[in-house]
Protein backbone atom coordinates (compact mmCIF):
# COMPACT_ATOMS: atom_id res chain seq x y z
CA UNK A 1 0.00 0.00 0.00
CA UNK A 2 2.61 2.55 1.06
CA UNK A 3 5.00 3.01 -1.82
CA UNK A 4 8.32 4.77 -2.03
CA UNK A 5 6.72 7.63 -4.00
CA UNK A 6 4.39 8.31 -1.06
CA UNK A 7 7.37 8.65 1.26
CA UNK A 8 9.19 10.83 -1.28
CA UNK A 9 6.18 13.14 -1.56
CA UNK A 10 6.22 13.50 2.21
CA UNK A 11 10.00 13.98 2.30
CA UNK A 12 9.94 17.52 3.81
CA UNK A 13 7.57 16.42 6.60
CA UNK A 14 9.43 13.14 7.16
CA UNK A 15 12.75 14.96 7.35
CA UNK A 16 11.31 17.51 9.77
CA UNK A 17 9.92 14.77 12.03
CA UNK A 18 13.20 12.88 12.19
CA UNK A 19 15.20 16.08 12.63
CA UNK A 20 12.99 17.27 15.53
CA UNK A 21 13.43 13.94 17.33
CA UNK A 22 17.19 14.11 16.79
CA UNK A 23 17.27 17.71 18.04
CA UNK A 24 15.28 16.77 21.13
CA UNK A 25 17.72 13.97 21.88
CA UNK A 26 20.81 16.09 21.20
CA UNK A 27 19.55 18.91 23.40
CA UNK A 28 19.53 16.62 26.43
CA UNK A 29 23.30 16.19 26.15
CA UNK A 30 24.09 19.90 25.82
CA UNK A 31 25.18 22.09 28.73
CA UNK A 32 23.20 25.33 29.11
CA UNK A 33 26.20 27.26 27.77
CA UNK A 34 26.02 25.25 24.55
CA UNK A 35 22.34 25.97 23.95
CA UNK A 36 23.22 28.09 20.91
CA UNK A 37 23.86 24.83 19.06
CA UNK A 38 20.15 23.97 19.40
CA UNK A 39 19.27 27.45 18.19
CA UNK A 40 21.37 27.29 15.04
CA UNK A 41 20.44 23.68 14.31
CA UNK A 42 16.73 24.54 14.58
CA UNK A 43 17.17 27.31 12.00
CA UNK A 44 19.18 24.96 9.78
CA UNK A 45 16.40 22.34 10.02
CA UNK A 46 13.87 24.93 8.87
CA UNK A 47 16.15 25.87 5.98
CA UNK A 48 16.65 22.28 4.81
CA UNK A 49 12.91 21.58 5.10
CA UNK A 50 12.17 24.66 2.99
CA UNK A 51 14.69 23.51 0.39
CA UNK A 52 13.06 20.04 0.30
CA UNK A 53 9.59 21.62 -0.13
CA UNK A 54 10.86 23.41 -3.25
CA UNK A 55 12.37 20.24 -4.73
CA UNK A 56 8.95 18.67 -5.46
CA UNK A 57 10.00 15.05 -5.08
CA UNK A 58 7.30 12.42 -5.63
CA UNK A 59 3.76 12.93 -6.87
CA UNK A 60 1.10 15.65 -6.35
CA UNK A 61 -0.88 13.43 -3.96
CA UNK A 62 0.18 10.67 -1.60
CA UNK A 63 -1.42 8.00 0.57
CA UNK A 64 -4.52 7.69 -1.57
CA UNK A 65 -5.25 11.42 -1.62
CA UNK A 66 -4.87 11.98 2.13
CA UNK A 67 -1.87 14.23 1.55
CA UNK A 68 -2.00 16.88 -1.17
CA UNK A 69 0.99 18.82 -2.43
CA UNK A 70 -0.04 21.72 -4.63
CA UNK A 71 0.94 25.34 -5.18
CA UNK A 72 -1.09 26.56 -2.20
CA UNK A 73 0.61 24.13 0.17
CA UNK A 74 4.03 25.17 -1.20
CA UNK A 75 3.49 28.92 -0.73
CA UNK A 76 2.07 28.51 2.78
CA UNK A 77 4.80 26.06 3.87
CA UNK A 78 7.64 28.25 2.60
CA UNK A 79 6.34 31.32 4.40
CA UNK A 80 5.49 29.39 7.57
CA UNK A 81 9.11 28.10 7.64
CA UNK A 82 10.49 31.58 6.90
CA UNK A 83 8.46 33.32 9.62
CA UNK A 84 9.41 30.64 12.13
CA UNK A 85 13.09 31.14 11.33
CA UNK A 86 12.63 34.90 11.89
CA UNK A 87 10.86 34.15 15.18
CA UNK A 88 13.78 32.02 16.36
CA UNK A 89 16.24 34.82 15.68
CA UNK A 90 14.07 37.44 17.45
CA UNK A 91 13.25 35.24 20.43
CA UNK A 92 16.78 34.30 21.42
CA UNK A 93 17.88 37.43 23.38
CA UNK A 94 14.51 37.60 25.14
CA UNK A 95 14.60 33.93 26.15
CA UNK A 96 18.21 34.18 27.29
CA UNK A 97 17.54 37.22 29.49
CA UNK A 98 14.68 35.44 31.26
CA UNK A 99 16.24 32.01 31.78
CA UNK A 100 13.85 30.51 29.22
CA UNK A 101 16.53 29.73 26.65
CA UNK A 102 15.75 26.00 26.62
CA UNK A 103 15.53 23.31 23.97
CA UNK A 104 11.82 22.79 24.62
CA UNK A 105 11.00 26.13 23.03
CA UNK A 106 12.63 25.10 19.76
CA UNK A 107 11.27 21.56 19.76
CA UNK A 108 7.71 22.70 20.48
CA UNK A 109 7.87 25.40 17.81
CA UNK A 110 9.19 22.89 15.28
CA UNK A 111 6.42 20.42 16.13
CA UNK A 112 3.90 23.22 15.65
CA UNK A 113 5.47 23.90 12.25
CA UNK A 114 5.12 20.21 11.39
CA UNK A 115 1.44 20.44 12.33
CA UNK A 116 1.05 23.48 10.06
CA UNK A 117 2.71 21.69 7.16
CA UNK A 118 0.36 18.71 7.49
CA UNK A 119 -2.65 20.99 7.94
CA UNK A 120 -2.06 22.96 4.74
CA UNK A 121 -1.48 19.72 2.79
CA UNK A 122 -4.52 17.89 4.15
CA UNK A 123 -6.62 15.91 1.71
CA UNK A 124 -8.76 14.20 4.33
CA UNK A 125 -10.65 15.20 7.47
CA UNK A 126 -8.32 12.96 9.51
CA UNK A 127 -5.23 14.89 8.42
CA UNK A 128 -6.95 18.24 9.02
CA UNK A 129 -7.69 17.13 12.59
CA UNK A 130 -4.26 15.64 13.29
CA UNK A 131 -2.38 18.61 11.82
CA UNK A 132 -4.54 21.04 13.74
CA UNK A 133 -4.08 19.23 17.04
CA UNK A 134 -0.31 18.94 16.58
CA UNK A 135 -0.21 22.70 16.08
CA UNK A 136 -2.64 23.42 18.91
CA UNK A 137 -1.14 21.11 21.55
CA UNK A 138 2.35 22.50 20.90
CA UNK A 139 0.98 26.04 21.18
CA UNK A 140 -0.73 25.36 24.55
CA UNK A 141 2.54 24.08 25.97
CA UNK A 142 4.47 27.04 24.51
CA UNK A 143 2.16 29.58 26.15
CA UNK A 144 2.84 27.93 29.53
CA UNK A 145 6.61 27.95 28.85
CA UNK A 146 7.30 30.47 31.60
CA UNK A 147 5.96 28.26 34.35
CA UNK A 148 6.56 30.71 37.21
CA UNK A 149 4.41 33.41 35.65
CA UNK A 150 0.82 33.74 36.86
CA UNK A 151 -0.27 35.46 33.66
CA UNK A 152 1.30 32.80 31.42
CA UNK A 153 -0.34 29.89 33.18
CA UNK A 154 -3.69 31.66 33.20
CA UNK A 155 -3.37 32.43 29.48
CA UNK A 156 -2.40 28.82 28.77
CA UNK A 157 -5.45 27.52 30.65
CA UNK A 158 -7.81 29.82 28.76
CA UNK A 159 -6.16 28.94 25.46
CA UNK A 160 -6.39 25.24 26.25
CA UNK A 161 -10.06 25.21 27.25
CA UNK A 162 -11.27 27.37 24.36
CA UNK A 163 -8.97 25.62 21.87
CA UNK A 164 -10.29 22.22 22.95
CA UNK A 165 -13.85 23.55 22.69
CA UNK A 166 -13.07 24.70 19.13
CA UNK A 167 -11.62 21.30 18.23
CA UNK A 168 -14.73 19.67 19.65
CA UNK A 169 -16.99 21.91 17.54
CA UNK A 170 -14.94 21.24 14.44
CA UNK A 171 -15.00 17.47 15.05
CA UNK A 172 -18.75 17.48 15.67
CA UNK A 173 -19.19 19.27 12.34
CA UNK A 174 -16.87 16.76 10.67
CA UNK A 175 -18.91 13.85 12.05
CA UNK A 176 -22.10 15.34 10.58
CA UNK A 177 -20.41 15.91 7.22
CA UNK A 178 -19.14 12.33 7.31
CA UNK A 179 -22.64 11.10 8.04
CA UNK A 180 -24.14 13.10 5.18
CA UNK A 181 -21.52 12.29 2.54
CA UNK A 182 -20.17 8.90 3.69
CA UNK A 183 -16.51 9.76 3.17
CA UNK A 184 -13.60 11.47 4.93
CA UNK A 185 -11.80 12.40 1.71
CA UNK A 186 -12.15 16.14 0.99
CA UNK A 187 -12.41 15.76 -2.80
CA UNK A 188 -15.08 13.08 -2.46
CA UNK A 189 -16.92 15.27 0.06
CA UNK A 190 -16.87 18.05 -2.55
CA UNK A 191 -18.53 15.76 -5.09
CA UNK A 192 -20.94 14.11 -2.63
CA UNK A 193 -22.04 17.33 -0.91
CA UNK A 194 -23.69 18.61 -4.08
CA UNK A 195 -25.83 15.48 -4.40
CA UNK A 196 -26.32 14.59 -0.75
CA UNK A 197 -29.83 13.50 0.21
CA UNK A 198 -29.05 14.44 3.84
CA UNK A 199 -28.90 18.17 3.16
CA UNK A 200 -30.07 19.24 6.60
CA UNK A 201 -27.43 17.16 8.35
CA UNK A 202 -24.75 18.42 5.95
CA UNK A 203 -25.57 22.07 6.59
CA UNK A 204 -25.74 21.41 10.34
CA UNK A 205 -22.18 20.08 10.04
CA UNK A 206 -21.11 23.08 7.95
CA UNK A 207 -22.24 25.45 10.72
CA UNK A 208 -20.09 23.67 13.30
CA UNK A 209 -17.10 23.54 10.97
CA UNK A 210 -17.36 27.29 10.34
CA UNK A 211 -17.59 27.93 14.10
CA UNK A 212 -14.53 25.72 14.68
CA UNK A 213 -12.53 27.53 12.00
CA UNK A 214 -13.60 30.94 13.36
CA UNK A 215 -12.46 29.89 16.86
CA UNK A 216 -9.06 28.81 15.56
CA UNK A 217 -8.63 32.04 13.58
CA UNK A 218 -9.81 34.14 16.50
CA UNK A 219 -12.63 35.75 14.50
CA UNK A 220 -15.27 37.69 16.43
CA UNK A 221 -17.49 36.66 18.21
CA UNK A 222 -15.18 33.69 18.95
CA UNK A 223 -12.16 35.86 19.73
CA UNK A 224 -12.27 36.00 23.55
CA UNK A 225 -9.20 33.81 24.01
CA UNK A 226 -6.97 35.77 21.67
CA UNK A 227 -6.21 39.02 23.58
CA UNK A 228 -5.59 37.14 26.84
CA UNK A 229 -3.27 34.63 25.19
CA UNK A 230 -1.30 37.30 23.32
CA UNK A 231 -0.91 39.37 26.46
CA UNK A 232 -0.24 36.54 28.90
CA UNK A 233 2.18 34.47 26.84
CA UNK A 234 5.90 35.33 26.97
CA UNK A 235 6.50 37.75 24.06
CA UNK A 236 8.87 35.23 22.43
CA UNK A 237 5.88 32.88 22.21
CA UNK A 238 3.39 35.59 21.21
CA UNK A 239 5.54 36.42 18.19
CA UNK A 240 5.29 32.78 17.14
CA UNK A 241 1.56 32.16 17.69
CA UNK A 242 0.75 35.58 16.21
CA UNK A 243 2.45 34.96 12.89
CA UNK A 244 2.95 31.54 11.24
CA UNK A 245 -0.28 29.87 12.50
CA UNK A 246 -2.32 32.47 10.59
CA UNK A 247 -0.91 30.97 7.37
CA UNK A 248 -1.91 27.50 8.56
CA UNK A 249 -5.37 28.76 9.53
CA UNK A 250 -5.82 30.10 6.02
CA UNK A 251 -4.68 26.72 4.67
CA UNK A 252 -7.17 24.90 6.89
CA UNK A 253 -10.03 27.21 5.89
CA UNK A 254 -9.19 26.72 2.23
CA UNK A 255 -9.00 22.94 2.51
CA UNK A 256 -12.16 22.56 4.56
CA UNK A 257 -14.33 25.20 2.92
CA UNK A 258 -13.18 25.19 -0.70
CA UNK A 259 -11.66 21.73 -1.33
CA UNK A 260 -14.24 20.02 0.87
CA UNK A 261 -17.38 22.13 1.04
CA UNK A 262 -17.00 24.28 -2.07
CA UNK A 263 -20.18 22.85 -3.58
CA UNK A 264 -22.29 24.28 -0.73
CA UNK A 265 -20.37 27.58 -0.90
CA UNK A 266 -23.31 30.02 -0.66
CA UNK A 267 -24.23 28.62 2.77
CA UNK A 268 -20.88 29.11 4.50
CA UNK A 269 -20.15 32.33 2.62
CA UNK A 270 -23.08 34.07 4.34
CA UNK A 271 -21.80 32.95 7.74
CA UNK A 272 -18.24 34.05 6.95
CA UNK A 273 -19.51 37.45 5.76
CA UNK A 274 -21.17 38.04 9.15
CA UNK A 275 -18.02 36.89 10.98
CA UNK A 276 -15.86 39.15 8.78
CA UNK A 277 -17.92 42.26 9.50
CA UNK A 278 -18.08 41.50 13.24
CA UNK A 279 -14.31 40.88 13.38
CA UNK A 280 -13.56 44.12 11.57
CA UNK A 281 -15.85 46.06 13.90
CA UNK A 282 -14.89 44.49 17.23
CA UNK A 283 -11.18 44.22 16.41
CA UNK A 284 -10.73 47.80 15.30
CA UNK A 285 -12.93 49.42 17.93
CA UNK A 286 -11.62 47.44 20.90
CA UNK A 287 -8.01 48.06 19.82
CA UNK A 288 -8.51 51.81 20.25
CA UNK A 289 -9.09 51.36 23.99
CA UNK A 290 -5.95 49.33 24.75
CA UNK A 291 -2.91 50.64 26.59
CA UNK A 292 -0.97 47.36 26.36
CA UNK A 293 0.72 47.05 22.97
CA UNK A 294 0.54 43.24 22.87
CA UNK A 295 -3.17 43.43 23.61
CA UNK A 296 -3.65 46.14 21.01
CA UNK A 297 -1.89 44.00 18.41
CA UNK A 298 -4.14 41.08 19.43
CA UNK A 299 -7.26 43.14 18.66
CA UNK A 300 -5.61 44.29 15.47
CA UNK A 301 -5.12 40.60 14.60
CA UNK A 302 -8.88 40.12 14.96
CA UNK A 303 -9.50 42.92 12.48
CA UNK A 304 -6.93 41.44 10.08
CA UNK A 305 -8.73 38.09 10.35
CA UNK A 306 -11.86 39.97 9.30
CA UNK A 307 -10.03 41.14 6.18
CA UNK A 308 -8.78 37.62 5.47
CA UNK A 309 -12.36 36.36 5.75
CA UNK A 310 -13.45 39.01 3.21
CA UNK A 311 -11.16 37.25 0.75
CA UNK A 312 -12.58 33.82 1.63
CA UNK A 313 -16.22 35.01 1.42
CA UNK A 314 -15.56 35.76 -2.21
CA UNK A 315 -15.59 32.08 -3.19
CA UNK A 316 -13.62 32.80 -6.40
CA UNK A 317 -9.96 31.88 -7.05
CA UNK A 318 -9.12 35.61 -7.16
CA UNK A 319 -10.54 36.00 -3.65
CA UNK A 320 -8.54 33.05 -2.31
CA UNK A 321 -5.36 34.35 -3.97
CA UNK A 322 -5.94 37.76 -2.37
CA UNK A 323 -6.61 36.15 1.02
CA UNK A 324 -3.44 34.07 0.72
CA UNK A 325 -1.41 37.17 -0.18
CA UNK A 326 -3.00 38.88 2.82
CA UNK A 327 -2.07 36.01 5.14
CA UNK A 328 1.55 36.13 3.93
CA UNK A 329 1.78 39.92 4.30
CA UNK A 330 0.19 39.76 7.75
CA UNK A 331 2.50 37.00 8.97
CA UNK A 332 5.64 38.89 7.92
CA UNK A 333 4.39 42.21 9.32
CA UNK A 334 3.23 40.75 12.64
CA UNK A 335 6.63 39.07 13.07
CA UNK A 336 8.32 42.46 12.70
CA UNK A 337 5.84 44.18 15.06
CA UNK A 338 6.23 41.67 17.88
CA UNK A 339 9.95 41.52 17.10
CA UNK A 340 10.20 45.24 17.94
CA UNK A 341 8.64 44.57 21.36
CA UNK A 342 11.25 41.84 21.88
CA UNK A 343 14.01 44.24 20.81
CA UNK A 344 12.99 46.90 23.33
CA UNK A 345 12.56 44.40 26.18
CA UNK A 346 15.49 43.57 28.41
CA UNK A 347 16.12 41.51 31.54
CA UNK A 348 13.44 42.44 34.09
CA UNK A 349 11.63 44.81 31.74
CA UNK A 350 8.87 44.05 29.24
CA UNK A 351 8.37 46.81 26.67
CA UNK A 352 4.74 45.86 26.22
CA UNK A 353 2.93 49.07 27.20
CA UNK A 354 2.42 51.67 24.50
CA UNK A 355 3.98 54.22 26.90
CA UNK A 356 7.22 52.17 26.82
CA UNK A 357 7.66 53.37 23.23
CA UNK A 358 7.61 57.04 24.29
CA UNK A 359 10.28 59.08 22.57
CA UNK A 360 11.78 56.10 20.79
CA UNK A 361 12.87 58.51 18.08
CA UNK A 362 15.18 60.28 20.56
CA UNK A 363 16.57 57.02 21.91
CA UNK A 364 17.05 55.11 18.66
CA UNK A 365 15.85 56.87 15.49
CA UNK A 366 16.57 53.85 13.28
CA UNK A 367 14.36 51.49 15.29
CA UNK A 368 11.65 54.14 15.57
CA UNK A 369 11.67 54.30 11.78
CA UNK A 370 11.46 50.51 11.47
CA UNK A 371 8.59 50.37 13.98
CA UNK A 372 6.80 53.14 12.11
CA UNK A 373 7.21 51.22 8.82
CA UNK A 374 5.78 48.11 10.45
CA UNK A 375 2.82 49.95 11.95
CA UNK A 376 2.07 51.72 8.66
CA UNK A 377 2.15 48.35 6.93
CA UNK A 378 -0.32 46.94 9.48
CA UNK A 379 -2.51 50.00 9.00
CA UNK A 380 -2.39 49.57 5.22
CA UNK A 381 -0.65 52.77 4.17
CA UNK A 382 0.65 52.71 0.58
CA UNK A 383 3.17 51.75 -0.71
CA UNK A 384 3.82 49.21 2.07
CA UNK A 385 3.20 45.47 1.95
CA UNK A 386 0.05 45.56 4.09
CA UNK A 387 -1.63 48.05 1.75
CA UNK A 388 -1.49 45.69 -1.21
CA UNK A 389 -2.99 42.86 0.86
CA UNK A 390 -5.96 45.08 1.71
CA UNK A 391 -6.14 46.45 -1.83
CA UNK A 392 -6.26 42.99 -3.44
CA UNK A 393 -8.89 41.71 -1.00
CA UNK A 394 -11.11 44.76 -1.57
CA UNK A 395 -10.59 44.58 -5.33
CA UNK A 396 -11.57 40.88 -5.37
CA UNK A 397 -14.68 41.71 -3.32
CA UNK A 398 -15.72 44.49 -5.73
CA UNK A 399 -15.05 42.27 -8.76
CA UNK A 400 -17.28 39.57 -7.24
CA UNK A 401 -20.09 42.09 -6.76
CA UNK A 402 -19.81 42.30 -2.96
CA UNK A 403 -19.52 46.07 -2.95
CA UNK A 404 -21.07 46.59 0.49
CA UNK A 405 -18.55 44.21 2.08
CA UNK A 406 -15.72 46.14 0.40
CA UNK A 407 -17.14 49.41 1.74
CA UNK A 408 -17.37 48.02 5.29
CA UNK A 409 -13.78 46.77 4.97
CA UNK A 410 -12.51 50.14 3.77
CA UNK A 411 -14.35 52.07 6.52
CA UNK A 412 -12.95 49.90 9.30
CA UNK A 413 -9.47 49.98 7.77
CA UNK A 414 -9.61 53.77 8.11
CA UNK A 415 -10.80 53.53 11.74
CA UNK A 416 -7.92 51.11 12.30
CA UNK A 417 -5.32 53.63 11.16
CA UNK A 418 -6.09 55.71 14.28
CA UNK A 419 -4.63 53.34 16.86
CA UNK A 420 -1.54 52.54 14.81
CA UNK A 421 -0.88 56.24 14.36
CA UNK A 422 -1.25 56.75 18.11
CA UNK A 423 1.81 54.54 18.67
CA UNK A 424 3.72 56.44 15.97
CA UNK A 425 2.75 59.72 17.66
CA UNK A 426 4.00 58.42 21.02
CA UNK A 427 7.32 57.39 19.42
CA UNK A 428 7.98 60.65 17.60
CA UNK A 429 6.31 63.45 19.59
CA UNK A 430 6.49 62.40 23.25
CA UNK A 431 9.56 62.68 25.44
CA UNK A 432 11.28 59.50 26.54
CA UNK A 433 11.08 58.68 30.25
CA UNK A 434 13.42 55.72 29.87
CA UNK A 435 16.99 56.35 28.80
CA UNK A 436 18.30 52.76 28.83
CA UNK A 437 20.32 51.78 25.78
CA UNK A 438 18.45 49.64 23.25
CA UNK A 439 21.37 48.15 21.39
CA UNK A 440 23.14 45.34 23.20
CA UNK A 441 26.21 43.83 21.52
CA UNK A 442 24.92 40.26 21.89
CA UNK A 443 21.77 41.00 19.89
CA UNK A 444 23.57 41.87 16.65
CA UNK A 445 21.97 39.07 14.56
CA UNK A 446 18.53 40.02 15.77
CA UNK A 447 19.03 43.72 15.04
CA UNK A 448 20.24 42.98 11.53
CA UNK A 449 17.41 40.55 10.77
CA UNK A 450 14.68 42.82 12.12
CA UNK A 451 16.02 45.68 10.01
CA UNK A 452 15.88 43.46 6.94
CA UNK A 453 12.38 42.24 7.92
CA UNK A 454 10.99 45.76 8.33
CA UNK A 455 12.66 47.08 5.18
CA UNK A 456 11.36 44.04 3.29
CA UNK A 457 7.84 45.31 4.07
CA UNK A 458 8.68 48.40 2.03
CA UNK A 459 10.47 46.49 -0.73
CA UNK A 460 7.73 43.84 -1.03
CA UNK A 461 5.19 46.65 -1.10
CA UNK A 462 6.93 48.32 -4.01
CA UNK A 463 7.44 45.00 -5.85
CA UNK A 464 4.33 43.07 -4.84
CA UNK A 465 3.72 41.68 -8.35
CA UNK A 466 5.86 38.51 -8.27
CA UNK A 467 4.53 37.38 -4.88
CA UNK A 468 0.93 37.93 -5.94
CA UNK A 469 1.79 36.16 -9.19
CA UNK A 470 2.98 33.17 -7.16
CA UNK A 471 -0.24 33.16 -5.09
CA UNK A 472 -2.39 33.50 -8.22
CA UNK A 473 -0.52 30.72 -10.00
CA UNK A 474 -1.03 28.46 -6.97
CA UNK A 475 -4.78 28.91 -7.42
CA UNK A 476 -4.59 28.40 -11.16
CA UNK A 477 -5.46 31.92 -12.32
CA UNK A 478 -3.50 34.41 -14.40
CA UNK A 479 -2.20 37.20 -12.14
CA UNK B 1 -35.04 -1.53 17.36
CA UNK B 2 -32.37 1.13 17.84
CA UNK B 3 -31.96 3.18 14.67
CA UNK B 4 -29.26 5.63 13.53
CA UNK B 5 -31.44 8.53 14.69
CA UNK B 6 -31.26 7.29 18.29
CA UNK B 7 -27.47 7.37 18.21
CA UNK B 8 -27.38 10.83 16.66
CA UNK B 9 -29.79 12.14 19.28
CA UNK B 10 -27.68 10.59 22.04
CA UNK B 11 -24.55 12.15 20.53
CA UNK B 12 -26.27 15.52 20.36
CA UNK B 13 -27.45 15.30 23.98
CA UNK B 14 -23.94 14.40 25.19
CA UNK B 15 -22.49 17.25 23.14
CA UNK B 16 -24.98 19.74 24.58
CA UNK B 17 -24.25 18.55 28.13
CA UNK B 18 -20.53 19.05 27.58
CA UNK B 19 -20.93 22.54 26.07
CA UNK B 20 -23.23 23.49 28.95
CA UNK B 21 -20.63 22.09 31.34
CA UNK B 22 -17.98 24.39 29.88
CA UNK B 23 -20.13 27.54 29.93
CA UNK B 24 -22.19 27.11 33.10
CA UNK B 25 -19.44 25.75 35.35
CA UNK B 26 -17.93 28.53 37.47
CA UNK B 27 -16.34 26.36 40.14
CA UNK B 28 -13.68 23.97 39.05
CA UNK B 29 -11.26 23.64 36.14
CA UNK B 30 -11.26 19.84 36.47
CA UNK B 31 -14.94 19.85 35.50
CA UNK B 32 -13.93 21.74 32.35
CA UNK B 33 -11.48 18.99 31.45
CA UNK B 34 -14.20 16.39 32.03
CA UNK B 35 -16.58 18.34 29.79
CA UNK B 36 -13.98 18.49 27.01
CA UNK B 37 -13.51 14.74 27.26
CA UNK B 38 -17.27 14.18 27.12
CA UNK B 39 -17.48 16.37 24.03
CA UNK B 40 -14.93 14.26 22.18
CA UNK B 41 -16.73 11.07 23.26
CA UNK B 42 -20.01 12.45 21.89
CA UNK B 43 -18.26 12.97 18.56
CA UNK B 44 -16.86 9.43 18.72
CA UNK B 45 -20.37 8.09 19.26
CA UNK B 46 -21.48 9.90 16.09
CA UNK B 47 -18.58 8.61 14.05
CA UNK B 48 -19.06 5.00 15.13
CA UNK B 49 -22.82 5.14 14.49
CA UNK B 50 -22.36 6.64 11.02
CA UNK B 51 -19.56 4.24 10.22
CA UNK B 52 -21.71 1.23 11.13
CA UNK B 53 -24.72 2.62 9.29
CA UNK B 54 -22.75 3.47 6.13
CA UNK B 55 -20.75 0.22 6.23
CA UNK B 56 -17.53 2.26 5.90
CA UNK B 57 -14.74 1.44 8.37
CA UNK B 58 -12.93 4.79 7.86
CA UNK B 59 -15.10 6.47 10.50
CA UNK B 60 -14.03 3.93 13.13
CA UNK B 61 -10.38 4.48 12.24
CA UNK B 62 -10.91 8.22 12.78
CA UNK B 63 -12.28 7.38 16.26
CA UNK B 64 -8.97 5.73 17.18
CA UNK B 65 -7.13 8.89 16.19
CA UNK B 66 -9.55 11.05 18.19
CA UNK B 67 -9.12 8.85 21.27
CA UNK B 68 -5.34 9.06 21.03
CA UNK B 69 -5.32 12.83 20.56
CA UNK B 70 -7.83 13.23 23.40
CA UNK B 71 -5.44 11.41 25.73
CA UNK B 72 -2.58 13.72 24.72
CA UNK B 73 -4.85 16.74 25.08
CA UNK B 74 -5.88 15.76 28.61
CA UNK B 75 -2.23 15.20 29.55
CA UNK B 76 -1.35 18.73 28.45
CA UNK B 77 -4.47 20.14 30.09
CA UNK B 78 -3.61 18.54 33.43
CA UNK B 79 0.00 19.73 33.15
CA UNK B 80 -1.19 23.30 32.61
CA UNK B 81 -3.58 22.84 35.54
CA UNK B 82 -0.71 21.83 37.82
CA UNK B 83 1.28 24.90 36.75
CA UNK B 84 -1.75 27.10 37.32
CA UNK B 85 -2.38 25.69 40.77
CA UNK B 86 1.27 26.14 41.80
CA UNK B 87 1.17 29.80 40.75
CA UNK B 88 -2.22 30.80 42.05
CA UNK B 89 -3.15 28.17 44.66
CA UNK B 90 -6.65 27.94 43.22
CA UNK B 91 -8.41 26.19 40.38
CA UNK B 92 -11.63 28.12 40.75
CA UNK B 93 -12.76 29.26 37.30
CA UNK B 94 -14.26 32.50 38.64
CA UNK B 95 -10.88 33.57 40.07
CA UNK B 96 -8.93 33.09 36.85
CA UNK B 97 -9.62 36.61 35.65
CA UNK B 98 -6.50 38.74 36.05
CA UNK B 99 -6.60 39.82 32.38
CA UNK B 100 -9.52 41.89 31.15
CA UNK B 101 -10.41 44.34 28.42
Amino acid sequence: MISLTDILTLLPESFLTVAICALLLLDVFLRPAQRSITHYLAIAILGVTGWLVLQHYGTPTAFGGMFVRDGIADVLKIFALLTTALVFVYARPYLRDRGLFVGEYYVLCLFAVLGMMLLVSAGSLVIVYLGLELLALSSYALVALNRDSQLSSEAAMKYFVLGALASGMLLYGMSMIYGATGTLDLNKIHAAAALSSQRGMLLFGVVFVVVGIAFKFGAAPFHMWLPDVYQGAPTAVTVFIGSAPKLAAFGMAYRMLESGLGSVGPHWQQMLAVLAVLSLAIGNIAAIMQSNLKRMLAYSTISHVGFLFLGLVNGQPAGYAAAMFYAVSYALTATAAFGMILLLSRAGFEAEEISDFKGLNQRAPWYALLMALTLFSLAGVPPLFGFFGKFLVLKAAVDAGQVWLAIVGAVFAIIGIYYYLRVVKVMYFDDADDAAAIAKPADAPMRTVISVNALALLVLGLTWGPLYGWCAKALGIAP
Amino acid sequence: MISLAHFIVLGTILFCISVAGIFINRKNVIVLLMSIELMLLAVNMNFVAFSRYLGDPAGQVFVFFILTVAAAETAIGLAILVVLFRNRSTINVAEIDSMKG
